[in-house]
C-alpha cells in the first residue's frame, strides 16, 4: 500500500536534470491548462450576472415589489404575492428547521461520542438527507401533508424547505460547536456549574456566531429551491396570507414566467432572477465575512 | 445495639462521606443538578431524532403509495418498459432512467477534468490576491438556484449551443451516431451541458479539500530533489488524493441524478430513447416535476411516486459511496500512507 505509489526505480529516468528543459515546458503547459480551468468556471456566473441585469433592468422597478402579477398579455405587474409566499413559507421552515437543526448539531458535538451509536446514525442520517434530491423532498411533503389535507398550502411548502434546511444547519453547527475549546467547558463544570446549564449559557453564546453563520447559510441553499415547492405550494396569482391554502414562491413564479410565452413575462422573469440571485450571493458573502471575522478573533 | 448504631451513623453521614451507590442498600437520590443533565441529554436527543423520523417517514410512504405501481407491472418490467402511456394505463420508466443516466454522465465527463484542474490550480498554482477572488466565484456559482440556470439555458445557453457548438458538432462529426440529426438547442446535450456547469464547484471544492490534506513534507520532498511543480501535482497530490477526488465526482453525480429545475428547462420533455445527443428526452426528475400535479388516476400518480423512489435509491447509492470514499481519503492523512 504504502510503497504502491511510488514509480519503479527505472521510471526515474524521466526525471534527470538533461532533460529539464521538456519537463519545465510541460510544467509551463500544465499550469496554463489548469489556469484556463479556473477561467472557464468563471465565464458563466460573470455572463448570468451580466445578462440578469440587462435583459431585467427594464421591470427592475418598485412596481415589481409591491404589484400582483396582470393578466396574460397586459403590461406592468410584480411579484409582490411571490414575495410576501416565500417569506411565509422561509418562517415557517425556520420554526421547522432552526431549532431541530441546531438541537441537532449541538448534540452530535456535545455527546457525539465515538461510543454512541445513536448518535453515529443521526449523522449519517443527515448526510442523507443533505443527499436526497429535491424533488423526492416534494413527493414526501405531498403524501404527508397535501394528500390527506387535500389541499395544496403553504404549510407544505414551508415544511419542506424546513427538511432541507435541518441537515445544512446541524453539520455546520457541530463543526462550530466542536471548535469552542474544551477548557471553557471544564472551567465552567470546575465552579459546580451543571453541564446542561455549562452548554446553554457558555457553549452556546461562544458558538453563536458560527451557529448564525449556519443558519444563513441554510436560507441561501433553500431560498432558491422550485422543486419541492412545485407540488406542495403549488403557486397563487393572487396575494394569500391563508396558509393552508395554496401561495406563491419567487422561485415558482421565476419558473412560470420563465417558460411561458409572453414577452413581458420573460422580462420579469429576468428582473425576479436578478432579485433571487442577488439576494442569494450577499447571503453567501455575508457568511464568508462572519466566517473570517471568527478566525481574525482568534477563538 | 453498637453495630446498628454504626450502621445508622454511617447511613446518616454516607453523602459526607462520599458513598453514592452501595450494594444491597437503597440508593441515594440523585442531585438534582443530574437529573437536569439527563434530562436536558434527552431533550437534545429527541430534537436529533426528528431527521431519523424525516427519513424513516420518507421511505415508508414513497415504497407503501408506489406499491401499486410495482404490483401492476414488476420492479423489473417496470424500469426497463420504454413506453409511458397514461391514457393506456401503461408505465415503464425506462426512457427516464435513460435521460437521467445520459445527462448525468455527460455532465460528469465535462465536469471532472475542469473541477479537478480548477482545484489544482486553486491548491498548488495561484497567487493568494487571484485564490481569494476565485474561490469565492465557486462558490458563488453553487449557491446560484437551479431555476436561474434554466432561465439562462433557456434563452442564452441554448441558442449559442445551436448556433456554436452543436452545428459544428453536426457537420464534422456527424459519423458519429451520438452527434447526428438537426440540433434544436433545447435537448439532451444542452441538459447535459448546464449540468456540467451546476455541478462543477462541488467537485472543485471536495477536491481542494482532500488536496489540501497533503502533507506540506511531501510536496517539498518533491521539490526538493528538482521535481517541477506539475511533477508535483501528478506524482504526490493526485494520486495521494485519488480516492478523495473519485469520492467527490462521486457525489456530484449524485447530485447530478437529481437536479431537476435547469434540466426540466432544457430537455424538451419527450419520454423517448435515441442515440443522438442532440435529440430531446427526458429525466426522472423532469417527468416528475411535469407531470406529477397532472396524474388523473391513482395508477398514474403510484407510477411516478416509483420513479420518485428508484431517484431516492440511486440518490443515496451514490452519496454513501462518494462520502465512503472521501473519508477513506481523510484517513489516509492520518495514517500518513499514500
Amino acid at each position: 500500500m504504502a510503497t504502491s505509489t511510488v514509480p519503479p526505480r527505472a521510471a526515474y529516468g524521466q526525471f534527470t536534470p538533461q532533460n529539464m528543459r521538456r519537463r519545465q515546458i510541460v510544467n509551463l503547459i500544465m499550469i496554463g491548462i489548469v489556469a484556463f480551468c479556473a477561467l472557464i468556471i468563471i465565464i458563466p456566473l460573470v455572463h448570468i450576472l451580466g445578462v440578469c441585469l440587462v435583459e431585467g433592468a427594464s421591470s427592475l422597478n418598485l412596481n415589481l415589489f409591491i404589484k400582483a402579477p396582470a393578466p396574460p398579455g397586459v403590461a406592468g405587474g410584480g411579484i409582490a404575492p411571490a414575495i410576501v409566499g416565500s417569506i411565509i413559507m422561509l418562517a415557517i421552515a425556520s420554526m421547522l428547521g432552526i431549532p431541530t437543526g441546531v438541537a441537532t448539531g449541538i448534540y452530535m458535538a456535545e455527546y457525539g461520542t465515538r461510543s454512541n451509536r445513536y448518535a453515529s446514525i443521526v449523522r449519517f442520517v443527515a448526510d442523507i438527507l443533505l443527499g436526497v434530491p429535491s424533488i423526492v423532498i416534494g413527493i414526501f411533503v405531498w403524501t404527508l401533508l397535501v394528500r390527506p389535507f387535500g389541499s395544496f398550502s403553504a404549510l407544505a411548502g414551508g415544511f419542506a424547505l424546513g427538511a432541507m434546511m435541518i441537515p445544512t444547519i446541524s453539520r455546520t453547527t457541530e463543526e462550530v460547536v466542536r471548535l469552542v475549546p474544551q477548557t471553557i467547558r471544564e472551567a465552567s463544570l470546575a465552579l459546580g456549574i451543571p453541564y446542561w446549564k455549562t452548554v446553554w449559557r457558555i457553549v452556546i453564546p461562544a458558538a453563536s456566531s458560527g451557529i448564525g453563520t449556519a443558519i444563513v447559510l441554510a436560507f441561501a441553499r433553500v431560498g432558491g429551491e422550485t422543486a419541492p415547492l412545485l407540488f406542495t405550494t403549488l403557486g397563487n396569482n393572487f396575494l394569500s396570507f391563508n396558509i393552508l391554502r395554496p401561495m406563491d414562491a419567487v422561485p415558482l413564479r421565476l419558473f412560470n414566467y420563465a417558460i411561458g410565452p409572453y414577452e413581458e413575462w420573460h422580462r420579469i422573469a429576468w428582473a425576479t432572477a436578478f432579485v433571487l440571485v442577488i439576494a442569494i450571493l450577499l447571503l453567501t458573502i455575508a457568511v464568508r465575512r462572519i466566517a473570517r471575522g471568527r478566525f481574525n478573533d482568534g477563538v | 445495639m453498637e453495630t446498628l448504631r454504626v450502621m445508622r451513623q454511617w447511613w446518616h453521614n454516607r453523602r459526607r462521606l462520599g458513598i453514592t451507590a452501595t450494594p444491597g442498600l437503597p440508593r441515594p437520590p440523585m442531585r438534582m443538578g443530574l437529573q437536569a443533565d439527563r434530562r436536558f441529554r434527552t431533550l437534545l436527543g429527541a430534537f436529533a431524532g426528528v431527521i431519523v423520523l424525516l427519513i424513516g417517514a420518507m421511505v415508508v410512504l414513497l415504497v407503501s403509495d408506489s406499491l401499486m405501481a410495482w404490483r401492476q407491472f414488476g420492479i423489473i418490467p417496470f424500469i426497463t418498459g420504454t413506453d409511458w402511456n397514461p391514457p393506456f394505463k401503461i408505465f415503464g420508466a425506462l426512457p427516464y432512467i435513460y435521460g437521467t443516466v445520459v445527462t448525468s454522465v455527460m455532465a460528469l465527463v465535462i465536469a471532472t477534468p475542469i473541477g479537478i484542474g480548477c482545484a489544482v490550480f486553486l491548491t498548488e498554482f495561484a497567487p493568494r490576491w487571484v485564490r481569494t477572488p476565485l474561490s469565492l466565484t465557486v462558490e458563488m456559482l453553487a449557491s446560484v438556484p437551479s431555476v436561474v440556470f434554466g432561465l439562462w439555458g433557456i434563452f442564452y445557453f441554448a441558442p449559442w449551443l445551436r448556433s456554436g457548438v452543436e452545428s459544428w458538432l453536426t457537420h464534422h462529426l456527424d459519423w458519429i451516431p451520438l452527434f447526428k440529426g438537426p440540433a434544436f438547442g433545447i435537448g439532451i446535450f444542452a441538459a447535459g451541458f448546464i449540468l456540467s456547469i451546476m455541478i462543477v464547484p462541488y467537485i472543485t471544492a471536495i477536491t481542494r479539500e482532500v488536496m489540501l490534506k497533503v502533507p506540506a513534507a511531501q510536496r517539498e520532498g518533491m521539490l526538493a530533489l528538482g521535481a517541477t511543480r506539475w511533477e508535483v501535482v501528478r506524482i504526490v497530490v493526485i494520486p495521494f488524493a485519488r480516492s478523495g477526488i473519485v469520492g467527490g465526482a462521486i457525489l456530484a453525480l449524485g447530485r447530478a441524478l437529481g437536479e431537476t429545475m435547469a434540466v426540466t428547462m432544457l430537455i424538451g420533455n419527450r419520454g423517448q430513447i435515441k442515440s443522438s445527443l442532440f435529440a430531446q428526452g427526458a429525466t426522472m426528475s423532469s417527468v416528475l416535476a411535469n407531470e406529477f400535479t397532472e396524474a388523473t388516476f391513482q395508477l398514474y400518480t403510484s407510477s411516478l411516486i416509483a420513479i420518485g423512489l428508484l431517484l431516492l435509491v440511486v440518490a443515496l447509492i451514490m452519496n454513501i459511496l462518494g462520502r465512503w470514499l472521501v473519508s477513506f481519503s481523510a484517513r489516509n492523512e492520518v495514517t500518513g500512507r499514500a
